[in-house]
């Protein structure tokens, strides 16, 4: 029975850079799929590129390809990454020159056209409305501040990608399981209406996705994983009708279990029956979990049925500026006086005539994330207060950023923690889900 | 019945989703599944998030993984890079909801 060892090294951009060379060198994988985009990461790309021509893709990917490349063509490996970001051309080139450099001809394939941003204002011209997916706002409220549009496009490409015989192939925007399901198309000669098999492979892509968080990374059981420090990252092991195992390397640090895998599998997960990907839709209450011990986790049986009309288009935006800075305020009454701060720090910036959309305190240790869920303790020797603000002004918010020191020899006694000096103003790049009829978007894959 | 804090019967993993999260909580066994999805409702778990959520909480099932899927709207400031709150994505809610005191039938552990 043929079966195919896909690996994800990577869960995100500025994951671990050892992962993915354990894989390499020990994982006996077929395929090493690298995910580097978040949801902003392309608007940071975006700008990046605007800056300088020759940037807008993923560096660490040039790194990982440049001190594995004798690894990677001696054992075989096929690579799948969306690291092209904005600018797959010129990442392609960094590839070339670095097998240039070996002596060695490989096969790169980039696939194109999730990078709408051009043609935005023709959509819109066309009639597309892209109210935003959560909140049905009218796209009219940010269309003169966006910074970047890219749509979610299907596995298929990655598949026509590796038909012509790519060893590597560099996509931008594609979706986070897509790297999986398209070497599985590509290997099983599966099409678009096998439904199950595509729910599968989606699957197996969803659980991969965040490296090791389907490793014992991040479990709740952390106590029972062992080795940490060298945690193997996830292979799946895939069959022809979809069904597959979830392993990791041999002799690696880590956990799968049932409890691991599922909560990867419940992880940024909306209704369990209706997840939709470019390439199908997946029923993940349809699915049989079997936990086979020894670091192994066998899926079957999973459900899928026919996609939607429409690609999602992940758009971001500019909307304004934020900072946020610290101190560590410490002795009798911390709490007390990290409040007192707070206050003095507002006061100030009342006096001024700037506006802001929105200021938060929060006190880190105490109840910055769990807020009230639990008794907040009454006395406390030491606490860090977190001030933030956002506005449009960019004076308002540099004005924010120089009130928190002056405080340290200003304000109450026993504050410390400023060694970093100001807080950085930041852009406000958001994200603005939307979708976009499929017969609109043409993708392109060139060798 | 016994008192106990809900990671004693489960496992949870929490992450955004635009402007909500969601909490997804595995059981341990069948049993511990069908007392959850009699108790564990929706409206419990917004009084547990009440000072979190600004939103409703959506429920869903999946009896195959013994597993409740909690979607907790409007709970992150605005989410993603618009938010100011320190954990933007909803990391911890999922150790958040493990603090919840239940009580539960004496044989379940």
């Amino acid at each position: 029975m043929k079966t195919v060892r896909i690996a994800n090294g990577q869960g995100f951009w500025g994951d671990s850079v050892d992962a993915p060379k354990a894989l390499i060198e020990y994982g006996k994988i077929d395929y090493l799929t690298l995910d580097y985009l978040a949801e902003v990461t392309l608007s940071v790309m975006q700008r990046q590129k605007i800056k300088d021509n020759n940037k807008g893709y993923a560096a660490d990917f040039i790194d990982l390809i440049n001190e594995n490349f004798n690894l990677i063509l001696n054992n075989k490996i096929k690579i799948i990454t969306n690291a092209g970001g904005v600018n797959p051309d010129k990442c392609k080139e960094k590839i070339i020159d670095i097998a240039e450099k070996h002596q060695k001809s490989i096969k790169i394939a980039i696939v194109k056209g999730d990078d709408i941003f051009s043609k935005i204002e023709e959509f819109v011209s066309g009639g597309e409305k892209f109210n935003n997916l959560y909140s049905g706002n009218d796209f009219n409220l940010i269309k003169e501040n966006v910074y970047s549009a890219n749509v979610y496009i299907d596995s298929f490409s990655i598949a026509e990608a590796l038909s012509s015989g790519a060893d590597i192939v560099i996509c931008g925007r594609i979706s986070d399981p897509g790297l999986v399901v398209g070497p599985c198309i590509y290997e099983f000669g599966w099409g678009r209406d096998d439904f199950d098999k595509l729910a599968s492979a989606t699957v197996a892509g969803h659980i991969l996705e965040c490296g090791a968080q389907c490793t014992g990374g991040n479990h709740s059981k952390w106590q029972n994983v062992k080795g940490f420090s060298n945690i193997g990252y996830p292979i799946a092991k895939v069959e022809e009708n979809g069904d597959f195992d979830i392993i990791k390397p041999e002799n690696s640090g880590g956990l799968i279990n049932r409890e691991t895998v599922i909560e990867q599998i419940l992880y940024e997960l909306g209704d369990p029956r209706k997840y939709i990907s470019p390439d199908v839709c997946v029923d993940f209450t349809s699915l049989s979990l079997i936990d086979l011990d020894n670091d192994c986790v066998r899926i079957e049986n999973v459900k899928g049925f026919k996609p939607t009309n429409t690609f999602k288009v992940s758009v971001t935006y500019f909307n304004g500026y934020k900072a946020s800075g610290q101190l560590t305020v410490s002795g009798p009454n911390a709490i007390e006086k990290a409040k007192l701060i707070e206050k003095i720090i507002w006061k100030k910036l009342d006096s001024c005539n700037f506006v802001y959309e929105e200021r938060l305190a929060e006190l880190v240790g105490v109840s910055s994330c769990m807020k009230d869920i639990q008794p907040v303790p009454k006395k406390i020797n030491e606490v860090v207060l977190r001030l933030s603000v956002k506005s449009f002004d960019k004076n308002a918010v540099e004005k924010f950023s120089k009130e928190i020191s002056p405080l340290i020899t200003a304000g109450p006694p026993g504050i410390t923690g400023f060694s970093e000096g100001r807080p950085k103003v930041r852009e406000i790049i958001a994200f603005w889900p939307t979708l976009i009829d499929k017969k609109l978007v043409k993708t392109e894959v060139f060798v | 019945m016994k008192k106990i804090q809900l990671h004693e019967i489960s496992c949870t993993r929490s992450g955004d989703k635009g402007p909500n999260s969601n909490v997804g909580v595995v059981f341990y066994n069948e049993e511990i599944y069908k007392w959850a999805v009699v108790n564990l409702t929706a409206s419990l778990i917004k009084n547990h998030f009440k000072s979190i959520v600004k939103g409703n909480v959506v429920r869903y099932e999946l009896p195959n993984l013994y597993a409740l899927n909690f979607i907790l709207e409007d709970s992150l400031g605005g989410g993603g890079s618009d938010t100011l709150i320190n954990d933007a994505q909803g990391k911890t809610y999922g150790q958040a909801l493990m603090l919840l005191e239940v009580n539960i039938p004496e044989n379940f552990l």
